[in-house]
Protein backbone atom coordinates (compact mmCIF):
# COMPACT_ATOMS: atom_id res chain seq x y z
CA UNK A 1 0.00 0.00 0.00
CA UNK A 2 1.42 3.35 -0.84
CA UNK A 3 0.83 6.58 1.36
CA UNK A 4 1.27 9.81 0.45
CA UNK A 5 2.78 12.89 2.53
CA UNK A 6 -0.40 14.28 3.04
CA UNK A 7 -1.48 10.95 4.54
CA UNK A 8 1.71 10.94 6.89
CA UNK A 9 1.37 14.43 7.79
CA UNK A 10 -2.52 13.50 8.85
CA UNK A 11 -1.56 10.54 10.77
CA UNK A 12 1.19 12.79 12.80
CA UNK A 13 -1.35 14.84 13.89
CA UNK A 14 -3.93 12.28 14.95
CA UNK A 15 -0.82 10.39 17.03
CA UNK A 16 0.19 14.03 18.35
CA UNK A 17 4.03 13.83 17.07
CA UNK A 18 5.73 16.56 15.09
CA UNK A 19 7.41 15.11 12.25
CA UNK A 20 10.09 17.66 11.05
CA UNK A 21 9.12 18.47 7.56
CA UNK A 22 12.19 16.82 5.99
CA UNK A 23 11.44 13.58 8.03
CA UNK A 24 8.09 12.94 6.42
CA UNK A 25 9.60 11.47 3.03
CA UNK A 26 11.57 8.92 4.73
CA UNK A 27 8.87 7.93 6.95
CA UNK A 28 6.72 7.78 4.34
CA UNK A 29 8.99 5.15 2.46
CA UNK A 30 9.47 2.90 6.04
CA UNK A 31 5.66 3.30 5.96
CA UNK A 32 5.54 1.67 2.61
CA UNK A 33 7.64 -1.08 3.65
CA UNK A 34 6.15 -2.32 6.45
CA UNK A 35 3.11 -2.09 4.88
CA UNK A 36 4.49 -4.34 1.76
CA UNK A 37 5.01 -7.06 4.52
CA UNK A 38 1.63 -7.03 6.53
CA UNK A 39 -0.11 -6.70 2.88
CA UNK A 40 0.34 -10.44 2.79
CA UNK A 41 -2.02 -10.71 5.94
CA UNK A 42 -4.98 -9.36 4.04
CA UNK A 43 -5.37 -12.15 1.73
CA UNK A 44 -5.82 -14.68 4.26
CA UNK A 45 -9.59 -16.03 4.87
CA UNK A 46 -10.93 -15.47 8.51
CA UNK A 47 -14.65 -16.03 8.09
CA UNK A 48 -15.75 -17.48 11.18
CA UNK A 49 -12.36 -17.23 13.12
CA UNK A 50 -12.81 -15.35 16.37
CA UNK A 51 -10.34 -12.73 17.44
CA UNK A 52 -7.81 -13.63 20.09
CA UNK A 53 -6.96 -10.88 22.55
CA UNK A 54 -5.64 -13.46 25.50
CA UNK A 55 -4.33 -16.93 25.00
CA UNK A 56 -5.82 -17.74 28.62
CA UNK A 57 -9.35 -16.48 27.54
CA UNK A 58 -9.28 -14.73 31.02
CA UNK A 59 -12.20 -13.32 31.84
CA UNK A 60 -12.04 -9.64 33.46
CA UNK A 61 -11.10 -10.14 37.36
CA UNK A 62 -13.29 -8.24 39.76
CA UNK A 63 -12.20 -7.06 43.21
CA UNK A 64 -13.89 -6.19 46.49
CA UNK A 65 -14.32 -1.95 46.20
CA UNK A 66 -12.31 -1.33 48.37
CA UNK A 67 -9.30 1.60 48.85
CA UNK A 68 -6.28 -0.38 48.38
CA UNK A 69 -3.67 2.96 47.37
CA UNK A 70 -2.46 4.86 49.66
CA UNK A 71 -1.51 9.14 48.81
CA UNK A 72 1.37 9.73 46.61
CA UNK A 73 0.60 12.80 45.23
CA UNK A 74 3.97 14.30 45.73
CA UNK A 75 5.76 11.68 44.79
CA UNK A 76 3.68 11.14 41.41
CA UNK A 77 4.08 14.65 41.25
CA UNK A 78 7.89 15.26 42.15
CA UNK A 79 8.68 13.50 38.68
CA UNK A 80 6.25 15.86 36.79
CA UNK A 81 8.15 18.49 34.30
CA UNK A 82 5.96 21.39 36.08
CA UNK A 83 3.88 21.06 38.72
CA UNK A 84 2.92 23.30 41.76
CA UNK A 85 -0.01 23.52 44.49
CA UNK A 86 -0.83 19.87 43.79
CA UNK A 87 -1.67 20.44 39.94
CA UNK A 88 -0.15 19.67 37.04
CA UNK A 89 0.73 23.28 34.92
CA UNK A 90 -0.26 23.08 31.38
CA UNK A 91 -0.16 26.03 29.02
CA UNK A 92 -3.62 28.02 29.14
CA UNK A 93 -6.29 26.11 27.01
CA UNK A 94 -9.45 29.32 27.37
CA UNK A 95 -8.59 32.65 26.54
CA UNK B 1 39.57 -17.44 48.58
CA UNK B 2 40.45 -16.67 45.06
CA UNK B 3 37.46 -14.51 43.57
CA UNK B 4 37.97 -15.21 39.63
CA UNK B 5 36.53 -18.49 39.38
CA UNK B 6 32.93 -16.97 40.93
CA UNK B 7 32.99 -14.29 37.69
CA UNK B 8 32.00 -17.43 35.76
CA UNK B 9 30.25 -19.47 38.46
CA UNK B 10 26.90 -20.40 38.39
CA UNK B 11 24.16 -19.26 40.96
CA UNK B 12 24.34 -22.09 42.73
CA UNK B 13 28.02 -21.95 43.18
CA UNK B 14 27.62 -18.60 44.26
CA UNK B 15 25.16 -19.44 46.85
CA UNK B 16 27.26 -22.62 48.70
CA UNK B 17 30.08 -19.20 48.72
CA UNK B 18 27.56 -16.92 50.01
CA UNK B 19 26.00 -19.53 52.49
CA UNK B 20 29.71 -20.93 53.75
CA UNK B 21 31.21 -17.29 54.24
CA UNK B 22 33.85 -17.51 51.62
CA UNK B 23 32.62 -14.47 50.36
CA UNK B 24 30.13 -11.76 50.90
CA UNK B 25 27.87 -10.10 49.21
CA UNK B 26 29.67 -6.90 49.33
CA UNK B 27 32.64 -8.95 47.95
CA UNK B 28 30.61 -10.33 45.00
CA UNK B 29 29.17 -7.11 44.21
CA UNK B 30 32.27 -5.35 44.37
CA UNK B 31 33.84 -8.04 41.84
CA UNK B 32 31.20 -7.55 39.26
CA UNK B 33 30.81 -3.24 40.04
CA UNK B 34 34.70 -3.20 39.17
CA UNK B 35 34.35 -6.13 35.89
CA UNK B 36 31.36 -3.22 34.94
CA UNK B 37 33.57 -0.07 35.38
CA UNK B 38 36.25 -1.86 32.85
CA UNK B 39 34.60 -3.37 30.83
CA UNK B 40 31.19 -1.79 29.81
CA UNK B 41 32.73 1.44 28.00
CA UNK B 42 33.55 -0.80 25.10
CA UNK B 43 30.65 -2.76 25.77
CA UNK B 44 27.60 -0.21 26.65
CA UNK B 45 25.70 -3.25 28.05
CA UNK B 46 24.71 -0.94 31.21
CA UNK B 47 22.88 2.65 31.40
CA UNK B 48 22.62 3.25 34.87
CA UNK B 49 25.04 1.55 37.73
CA UNK B 50 24.63 2.96 41.19
CA UNK B 51 27.62 1.71 42.98
CA UNK B 52 26.55 2.72 46.53
CA UNK B 53 23.12 1.96 46.64
CA UNK B 54 24.16 -1.99 44.91
CA UNK B 55 26.94 -2.09 47.87
CA UNK B 56 23.77 -1.13 50.18
CA UNK B 57 21.84 -3.94 48.85
CA UNK B 58 24.68 -6.01 49.62
CA UNK B 59 25.44 -4.97 53.06
CA UNK B 60 21.50 -6.27 53.83
CA UNK B 61 21.72 -9.05 52.29
CA UNK B 62 25.02 -9.85 53.97
CA UNK B 63 23.22 -8.89 57.41
CA UNK B 64 20.01 -11.60 56.58
CA UNK B 65 22.44 -14.38 55.71
CA UNK B 66 24.45 -13.51 58.82
CA UNK B 67 20.71 -14.14 60.37
CA UNK B 68 20.17 -17.64 58.71
CA UNK B 69 17.19 -15.96 56.37
CA UNK B 70 18.18 -17.32 53.04
CA UNK B 71 16.73 -17.53 49.61
CA UNK B 72 18.29 -18.92 46.60
CA UNK B 73 19.12 -15.11 45.25
CA UNK B 74 20.03 -13.84 48.82
CA UNK B 75 23.17 -11.71 48.47
CA UNK B 76 23.33 -12.56 44.54
CA UNK B 77 23.91 -9.65 42.04
CA UNK B 78 21.49 -9.64 39.06
CA UNK B 79 21.26 -6.86 36.85
CA UNK B 80 17.63 -5.36 35.23
CA UNK B 81 16.40 -4.39 31.75
CA UNK B 82 15.69 -0.77 32.04
CA UNK B 83 12.41 -0.95 31.34
CA UNK B 84 11.28 -2.18 35.14
CA UNK B 85 10.42 0.55 36.95
CA UNK B 86 12.71 1.17 39.96
CA UNK B 87 11.99 3.63 42.88
CA UNK B 88 14.75 6.07 43.01
CA UNK B 89 17.10 4.73 40.06
CA UNK B 90 16.39 6.11 36.54
CA UNK B 91 14.13 3.92 34.52
CA UNK B 92 14.78 5.21 30.87
CA UNK B 93 13.45 2.60 28.81
CA UNK B 94 16.29 3.52 26.39
CA UNK B 95 14.84 6.71 25.56
CA UNK B 96 15.52 10.67 25.38
CA UNK B 97 11.66 10.95 26.28
CA UNK B 98 12.61 8.81 29.88
CA UNK B 99 16.26 9.92 29.91
CA UNK B 100 15.50 11.81 33.19
CA UNK B 101 12.94 9.70 35.05
CA UNK B 102 12.60 8.15 38.81
CA UNK B 103 10.16 5.86 39.02
CA UNK B 104 8.52 6.49 42.35
CA UNK B 105 7.97 2.58 42.76
CA UNK B 106 9.30 -0.51 41.80
CA UNK B 107 7.84 -2.56 39.05
CA UNK B 108 6.32 -6.09 40.54
CA UNK B 109 9.34 -8.16 39.37
CA UNK B 110 12.13 -5.57 41.02
CA UNK B 111 10.15 -5.63 44.59
CA UNK B 112 9.95 -9.39 44.61
CA UNK B 113 13.80 -10.00 43.73
CA UNK B 114 14.56 -7.29 46.13
CA UNK B 115 12.31 -9.36 48.64
CA UNK B 116 14.36 -12.70 47.53
CA UNK B 117 17.83 -10.26 48.88
CA UNK B 118 19.21 -10.25 45.45
CA UNK B 119 21.46 -7.39 45.04
CA UNK B 120 20.65 -5.55 41.83
CA UNK B 121 24.20 -3.97 39.90
CA UNK B 122 21.87 -1.60 37.23
CA UNK B 123 19.62 -1.17 34.48
CA UNK B 124 20.51 -2.96 31.11
CA UNK B 125 20.36 -0.91 27.91
CA UNK B 126 17.94 -1.76 25.25
CA UNK B 127 16.44 -0.89 22.12
CA UNK B 128 14.11 2.14 22.80
CA UNK B 129 10.70 1.26 24.72
CA UNK B 130 11.56 -2.36 23.55
CA UNK B 131 11.23 -1.58 20.20
CA UNK B 132 13.90 -3.81 18.01
CA UNK B 133 16.48 -6.39 17.50
CA UNK B 134 19.35 -5.22 17.35
CA UNK B 135 20.09 -2.20 20.19
CA UNK B 136 20.54 -0.07 17.85
CA UNK B 137 17.43 2.15 18.66
CA UNK B 138 18.52 2.86 22.34
CA UNK B 139 19.32 6.66 22.87
CA UNK B 140 22.13 5.92 24.84
CA UNK B 141 23.93 4.08 21.91
CA UNK B 142 23.61 0.18 21.01
CA UNK B 143 25.27 -2.44 23.79
CA UNK B 144 27.85 -4.10 22.27
CA UNK B 145 28.21 -8.49 21.41
CA UNK B 146 30.90 -9.52 23.52
CA UNK B 147 32.16 -12.16 20.96
CA UNK B 148 32.38 -9.30 18.52
CA UNK B 149 31.78 -5.20 19.75
CA UNK B 150 31.24 -4.64 16.03
CA UNK B 151 28.15 -6.47 15.82
CA UNK B 152 24.86 -6.27 17.52
CA UNK B 153 24.03 -7.90 21.14
CA UNK B 154 20.60 -8.43 19.57
CA UNK B 155 17.54 -6.74 21.02
CA UNK B 156 15.31 -5.91 22.66
CA UNK B 157 16.93 -7.29 26.03
CA UNK B 158 20.68 -6.45 23.93
CA UNK B 159 22.23 -5.14 27.35
CA UNK B 160 21.25 -8.08 29.56
CA UNK B 161 21.71 -10.49 27.27
CA UNK B 162 25.28 -8.63 26.66
CA UNK B 163 26.37 -8.28 30.30
CA UNK B 164 25.36 -12.07 31.36
CA UNK B 165 27.75 -12.84 28.32
CA UNK B 166 30.54 -10.81 29.17
CA UNK B 167 29.85 -11.92 32.95
CA UNK B 168 29.06 -7.80 34.05
CA UNK B 169 26.38 -9.78 35.97
CA UNK B 170 25.93 -13.42 36.79
CA UNK B 171 22.03 -13.23 35.71
CA UNK B 172 19.67 -10.75 33.94
CA UNK B 173 16.03 -9.79 33.96
CA UNK B 174 14.24 -9.09 30.17
CA UNK B 175 11.37 -8.55 28.59
CA UNK B 176 9.73 -10.64 25.15
CA UNK B 177 7.56 -9.33 23.05
CA UNK B 178 8.23 -10.53 20.24
CA UNK B 179 11.38 -12.19 20.93
CA UNK B 180 13.72 -9.83 23.08
CA UNK B 181 15.08 -12.20 25.58
CA UNK B 182 15.01 -15.67 23.23
CA UNK B 183 16.90 -13.44 19.92
CA UNK B 184 19.57 -11.58 22.00
CA UNK B 185 20.36 -14.57 23.97
CA UNK B 186 21.05 -16.45 20.84
CA UNK B 187 23.31 -13.50 19.54
CA UNK B 188 25.14 -13.57 23.06
CA UNK B 189 26.05 -17.14 23.39
CA UNK B 190 23.55 -16.78 26.89
CA UNK B 191 20.26 -19.31 27.65
CA UNK B 192 17.24 -16.87 28.28
CA UNK B 193 13.98 -17.79 28.85
CA UNK B 194 10.30 -15.98 27.97
CA UNK B 195 7.51 -17.89 30.10
CA UNK B 196 3.72 -18.19 29.18
CA UNK B 197 2.26 -15.09 28.95
CA UNK B 198 0.71 -13.97 32.65
CA UNK B 199 3.36 -15.66 34.73
CA UNK B 200 5.56 -13.00 34.92
CA UNK B 201 3.43 -9.45 36.15
CA UNK B 202 3.57 -6.39 33.70
CA UNK B 203 3.18 -4.43 36.73
CA UNK B 204 5.96 -1.60 36.39
CA UNK B 205 7.17 -2.87 33.00
CA UNK B 206 6.77 0.23 31.27
CA UNK B 207 4.26 -0.94 28.32
CA UNK B 208 4.92 -2.11 24.78
CA UNK B 209 2.68 -4.38 23.62
CA UNK B 210 0.24 -5.16 26.56
CA UNK B 211 -0.96 -8.71 25.15
CA UNK B 212 2.61 -9.72 24.16
CA UNK B 213 4.69 -8.34 26.45
CA UNK B 214 5.89 -10.80 29.19
CA UNK B 215 9.11 -10.83 31.90
CA UNK B 216 11.53 -13.45 31.27
CA UNK B 217 15.24 -14.39 32.48
CA UNK B 218 18.61 -14.35 31.10
CA UNK B 219 21.81 -16.18 32.71
CA UNK B 220 24.70 -18.78 31.26
CA UNK B 221 22.81 -22.06 31.81
CA UNK B 222 18.88 -23.01 32.24
CA UNK B 223 19.91 -23.45 36.19
CA UNK B 224 20.46 -20.17 36.54
CA UNK B 225 17.24 -19.07 34.19
CA UNK B 226 15.38 -21.50 36.80
CA UNK B 227 16.44 -20.09 39.87
CA UNK B 228 15.64 -16.68 38.40
CA UNK B 229 12.35 -17.69 36.81
CA UNK B 230 11.10 -18.95 39.75
CA UNK B 231 11.55 -15.53 42.12
CA UNK B 232 10.05 -13.42 39.03
CA UNK B 233 7.17 -15.26 38.54
CA UNK B 234 3.84 -14.81 41.06
CA UNK B 235 -0.11 -13.74 40.65
CA UNK B 236 -0.20 -10.29 41.12
CA UNK B 237 -3.79 -8.22 41.73
CA UNK B 238 -2.26 -5.07 39.72
CA UNK B 239 -1.64 -6.90 36.24
CA UNK B 240 -5.38 -7.72 34.87
CA UNK B 241 -3.64 -10.43 32.98
CA UNK B 242 -1.63 -12.17 35.52
CA UNK B 243 -2.35 -15.80 36.19
CA UNK B 244 -3.18 -17.06 39.38
CA UNK B 245 -1.83 -20.52 39.85
CA UNK B 246 1.07 -22.12 42.15
CA UNK B 247 4.51 -21.69 42.48
CA UNK B 248 6.54 -23.84 40.47
CA UNK B 249 10.25 -24.70 42.20
CA UNK B 250 11.69 -24.89 38.47
CA UNK B 251 15.37 -26.05 40.42
CA UNK B 252 13.61 -28.30 41.63
CA UNK B 253 12.54 -30.03 39.06
CA UNK B 254 16.24 -29.84 37.00
CA UNK B 255 17.94 -31.42 40.45
CA UNK B 256 15.07 -34.71 40.05
CA UNK B 257 17.48 -37.69 38.98
CA UNK B 258 16.12 -39.22 35.79
CA UNK B 259 14.99 -42.42 35.29
CA UNK B 260 17.68 -43.46 33.60
CA UNK B 261 20.79 -41.42 33.85
CA UNK B 262 22.64 -42.41 30.29
CA UNK B 263 19.30 -41.38 28.06
CA UNK B 264 18.20 -38.14 30.80
CA UNK B 265 15.42 -37.16 28.26
CA UNK B 266 14.24 -41.63 27.18
CA UNK B 267 10.25 -40.85 25.86
CA UNK B 268 10.57 -37.24 25.42
CA UNK B 269 9.17 -36.16 21.86
CA UNK B 270 10.75 -33.01 19.93
CA UNK B 271 8.35 -31.50 16.91
CA UNK B 272 10.22 -29.96 14.17
CA UNK B 273 8.07 -27.60 12.45
CA UNK B 274 9.06 -28.01 8.62
CA UNK B 275 8.17 -24.41 8.26
CA UNK B 276 11.17 -23.23 10.69
CA UNK B 277 13.30 -25.54 8.82
CA UNK B 278 13.13 -24.34 5.08
CA UNK B 279 15.29 -22.44 3.07
CA UNK B 280 15.28 -18.91 5.05
CA UNK B 281 17.60 -20.28 8.00
CA UNK B 282 21.57 -19.54 7.09
CA UNK B 283 24.03 -22.86 6.61
CA UNK B 284 25.86 -22.06 9.55
CA UNK B 285 22.74 -22.16 11.67
CA UNK B 286 21.59 -25.30 10.29
CA UNK B 287 24.67 -27.24 11.01
CA UNK B 288 24.65 -26.08 14.36
CA UNK B 289 20.65 -27.02 14.88
CA UNK B 290 21.02 -30.26 13.36
CA UNK B 291 24.20 -30.88 15.61
CA UNK B 292 22.23 -30.14 18.82
CA UNK B 293 18.91 -32.42 17.57
CA UNK B 294 21.82 -35.78 17.32
CA UNK B 295 22.49 -34.82 20.69
CA UNK B 296 19.14 -34.44 21.95
CA UNK B 297 18.52 -37.79 20.60
CA UNK B 298 21.90 -39.10 21.87
CA UNK B 299 20.10 -38.03 25.41
CA UNK B 300 16.79 -40.13 24.34
CA UNK B 301 14.36 -37.65 22.73
CA UNK B 302 12.80 -38.47 19.87
CA UNK B 303 12.31 -36.44 16.53
CA UNK B 304 9.49 -35.87 14.35
CA UNK B 305 8.34 -33.12 12.06
CA UNK B 306 4.81 -31.56 13.03
CA UNK B 307 3.15 -28.35 11.44
CA UNK B 308 2.79 -24.65 12.47
CA UNK B 309 1.31 -23.96 8.70
CA UNK B 310 0.26 -20.12 9.59
CA UNK B 311 3.84 -19.56 10.94
CA UNK B 312 4.34 -17.33 7.93
CA UNK B 313 1.57 -15.27 9.04
CA UNK B 314 3.27 -14.33 12.27
CA UNK B 315 5.46 -11.15 11.57
CA UNK B 316 2.37 -9.08 9.65
CA UNK B 317 -0.14 -10.32 12.28
CA UNK B 318 2.78 -9.60 15.18
CA UNK B 319 3.55 -6.42 13.87
CA UNK B 320 0.15 -5.36 13.44
CA UNK B 321 -0.75 -6.03 16.91
CA UNK B 322 1.95 -4.86 18.42
CA UNK B 323 2.74 -1.30 16.65
CA UNK B 324 -1.10 -1.18 17.18
CA UNK B 325 -0.88 -1.64 21.20
CA UNK B 326 2.08 0.52 21.23
CA UNK B 327 0.51 3.33 19.99
CA UNK B 328 -2.34 3.29 22.73
CA UNK B 329 0.27 2.48 25.24
CA UNK B 330 2.62 5.59 24.60
CA UNK B 331 -0.12 7.86 23.94
CA UNK B 332 0.93 8.52 28.09
CA UNK B 333 3.65 10.40 26.91
CA UNK B 334 2.62 13.93 26.59
CA UNK B 335 5.08 15.65 28.84
CA UNK B 336 2.46 16.39 31.62
CA UNK B 337 2.88 14.25 34.11
CA UNK B 338 6.38 12.73 33.40
CA UNK B 339 8.88 12.54 30.27
CA UNK B 340 10.49 14.83 28.34
CA UNK B 341 8.48 18.07 27.86
CA UNK B 342 9.70 20.56 25.09
CA UNK B 343 11.48 23.84 25.79
CA UNK B 344 9.11 25.83 23.72
CA UNK B 345 5.73 25.53 22.51
CA UNK B 346 2.74 28.07 21.21
CA UNK B 347 0.08 26.09 23.22
CA UNK B 348 -1.17 22.72 24.59
CA UNK B 349 -1.62 20.87 20.94
CA UNK B 350 2.02 22.29 20.53
CA UNK B 351 3.13 21.14 23.13
CA UNK B 352 2.27 17.54 23.06
CA UNK B 353 3.69 17.15 19.43
CA UNK B 354 6.86 19.07 20.16
CA UNK B 355 7.40 17.04 23.19
CA UNK B 356 6.61 13.53 21.55
CA UNK B 357 8.04 14.55 18.46
CA UNK B 358 11.55 15.15 20.40
CA UNK B 359 11.64 12.65 22.89
CA UNK B 360 10.95 9.48 20.91
CA UNK B 361 13.46 8.33 18.49
CA UNK B 362 12.73 7.13 14.72
CA UNK B 363 11.55 3.17 15.08
CA UNK B 364 9.51 4.24 18.04
CA UNK B 365 7.69 7.05 15.61
CA UNK B 366 7.58 4.82 12.42
CA UNK B 367 5.70 2.57 15.14
CA UNK B 368 3.30 4.83 16.50
CA UNK B 369 2.56 6.25 12.94
CA UNK B 370 1.58 2.90 11.65
CA UNK B 371 -0.50 1.68 14.80
CA UNK B 372 -2.67 4.63 14.39
CA UNK B 373 -3.50 4.31 11.02
CA UNK B 374 -4.38 0.44 11.29
CA UNK B 375 -6.50 1.71 14.16
CA UNK B 376 -7.57 4.66 12.60
CA UNK B 377 -11.17 4.64 11.28
CA UNK B 378 -12.04 2.49 8.71
CA UNK B 379 -9.38 -0.05 9.33
CA UNK B 380 -9.36 -1.71 12.43
CA UNK B 381 -11.12 -4.48 11.07
CA UNK B 382 -9.12 -4.94 8.46
CA UNK B 383 -5.86 -5.11 10.21
CA UNK B 384 -6.05 -5.08 14.36
CA UNK B 385 -9.03 -7.24 13.89
CA UNK B 386 -7.60 -9.30 11.56
CA UNK B 387 -4.24 -10.27 13.25
CA UNK B 388 -6.15 -11.31 16.21
CA UNK B 389 -7.79 -13.53 14.47
CA UNK B 390 -4.69 -14.87 12.99
CA UNK B 391 -3.64 -15.24 16.35
CA UNK B 392 -6.04 -17.76 17.01
CA UNK B 393 -4.69 -19.75 13.79
CA UNK B 394 -1.24 -19.78 14.96
CA UNK B 395 -2.30 -20.49 18.56
CA UNK B 396 -4.57 -23.49 16.99
CA UNK B 397 -1.67 -24.93 15.00
CA UNK B 398 0.61 -25.25 18.25
CA UNK B 399 -1.97 -26.98 19.88
CA UNK B 400 -2.30 -29.21 17.20
CA UNK B 401 1.43 -29.66 17.41
CA UNK B 402 1.61 -30.11 20.88
CA UNK B 403 -0.52 -33.07 20.43
CA UNK B 404 2.04 -34.70 18.66
CA UNK B 405 5.32 -33.96 20.39
CA UNK B 406 5.95 -32.36 24.30
CA UNK B 407 8.34 -30.12 22.70
CA UNK B 408 8.74 -28.09 19.65
CA UNK B 409 12.45 -27.34 18.56
CA UNK B 410 13.90 -25.02 15.83
CA UNK B 411 16.76 -21.93 15.21
CA UNK B 412 15.71 -18.39 16.93
CA UNK B 413 17.09 -16.28 14.44
CA UNK B 414 17.41 -17.24 10.37
CA UNK B 415 21.09 -15.21 11.06
CA UNK B 416 23.79 -14.51 13.56
CA UNK B 417 24.57 -11.37 14.92
CA UNK B 418 24.97 -8.84 12.02
CA UNK B 419 27.37 -5.71 12.04
CA UNK B 420 26.31 -2.84 13.36
CA UNK B 421 24.43 -0.55 11.54
CA UNK B 422 24.19 -3.89 8.73
CA UNK B 423 20.20 -3.78 8.50
CA UNK B 424 19.50 0.50 9.32
CA UNK B 425 18.75 1.43 6.22
CA UNK B 426 15.34 -0.98 5.90
CA UNK B 427 14.30 -1.29 9.22
CA UNK B 428 11.25 -3.87 7.98
CA UNK B 429 13.83 -6.36 6.35
CA UNK B 430 14.85 -6.47 10.47
CA UNK B 431 10.98 -7.17 11.04
CA UNK B 432 11.56 -10.80 8.74
CA UNK B 433 14.05 -11.71 11.16
CA UNK B 434 11.58 -12.24 13.85
CA UNK B 435 10.32 -15.11 11.84
CA UNK B 436 11.22 -17.96 14.84
CA UNK B 437 10.33 -16.25 17.68
CA UNK B 438 6.58 -13.72 17.07
CA UNK B 439 4.89 -17.70 16.86
CA UNK B 440 5.52 -17.91 20.33
CA UNK B 441 4.06 -14.21 21.32
CA UNK B 442 1.19 -14.14 19.45
CA UNK B 443 0.19 -17.47 20.90
CA UNK B 444 1.55 -16.63 24.22
CA UNK B 445 3.38 -19.95 24.83
CA UNK B 446 6.60 -20.36 26.67
CA UNK B 447 10.23 -20.42 24.74
CA UNK B 448 13.68 -20.83 25.76
CA UNK B 449 16.88 -20.28 23.51
CA UNK B 450 20.37 -21.95 24.60
CA UNK B 451 23.62 -21.92 23.16
CA UNK B 452 24.55 -24.70 20.50
CA UNK B 453 27.25 -24.12 18.58
CA UNK B 454 29.24 -21.08 16.57
CA UNK B 455 29.27 -19.76 12.69
CA UNK B 456 32.51 -20.06 11.29
CA UNK B 457 32.94 -16.26 12.32
CA UNK B 458 32.80 -17.17 16.05
CA UNK B 459 29.65 -15.54 16.77
CA UNK B 460 27.14 -18.35 18.77
CA UNK B 461 23.55 -19.31 17.50
CA UNK B 462 21.02 -20.41 19.63
CA UNK B 463 18.56 -23.25 19.83
CA UNK B 464 15.09 -22.24 20.63
CA UNK B 465 12.81 -24.54 22.63
CA UNK B 466 9.20 -24.02 22.57
CA UNK B 467 7.13 -25.17 25.23
CA UNK B 468 2.93 -26.36 25.62
CA UNK B 469 1.38 -23.67 28.86
CA UNK B 470 2.90 -23.65 31.47
CA UNK B 471 5.64 -26.24 30.37
CA UNK B 472 8.49 -23.87 31.56
CA UNK B 473 9.60 -26.68 34.43
CA UNK B 474 9.83 -29.32 31.29
CA UNK B 475 11.74 -26.44 28.70
CA UNK B 476 14.39 -25.63 31.88
CA UNK B 477 14.91 -29.50 32.43
CA UNK B 478 15.54 -30.29 28.62
CA UNK B 479 18.22 -27.34 28.27
CA UNK B 480 19.38 -27.85 31.62
CA UNK B 481 20.28 -31.78 30.32
CA UNK B 482 21.45 -30.92 26.92
CA UNK B 483 23.99 -28.53 29.01
CA UNK B 484 24.98 -31.15 31.51
CA UNK B 485 26.06 -33.22 28.30
CA UNK B 486 27.67 -30.58 26.42
CA UNK B 487 29.70 -27.32 27.24
CA UNK B 488 28.97 -24.78 24.40
CA UNK B 489 27.05 -22.68 27.89
CA UNK B 490 30.25 -22.55 29.31
CA UNK B 491 32.00 -20.72 26.40
CA UNK B 492 33.37 -17.11 27.31
CA UNK B 493 34.12 -14.38 24.77
CA UNK B 494 37.55 -12.60 25.40
CA UNK B 495 37.44 -9.67 26.79
CA UNK B 496 37.30 -6.99 24.38
CA UNK B 497 40.82 -4.89 23.81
Amino acid sequence: MAHSNEEIERLARLARLALPGNTVDAMRIHLDSMFGIIAQMQAVDTTNIEPMSHPQELAARLRDDAVTETDRRAAFQAVAPQAEAGLYLVPKVIE
Amino acid sequence: MSTAPLVDAPVSVLRRALDAKDISSVELATLFLERIEARDPALNAFITVERERTLAEARAADARIASGETGPLTGIPLAHKDVFCTEGLPTTCGSKMLSSFVSPYDAHVVALLKKAGAVSLGKTNMDEFAMGSSNETSYFGPARNPWKPGHVPGGSSGGSAAAVAARLAPIATGTDTGGSVRQPASFCGVTGIKPTYGLVSRYGLVAYASSLDQGGALGASAEDCALLLAAMAGFDARDSTSLDRPPENYAAALAAPPADASRPLAGLVIGLPREFFGDGMSGDIRAAIDAALVQYRALGAITREVDIPNARLAIPAYYVIAMAEASSNLSRFDGVRYGHRAAGFADLADMYCKSRGEGFGAEVQRRILAGTYVLSHGYYDAYYLQAQKLRRLIAGDFRRAFGECDLIAGPVSPVTAWALGAMSDDPAQMYLADIYTTPVNLAGLPGLSHPCGFDTGGLPVGLQLIGDYFSEARLLTAAHRFQQATGWHLRRPAPAA
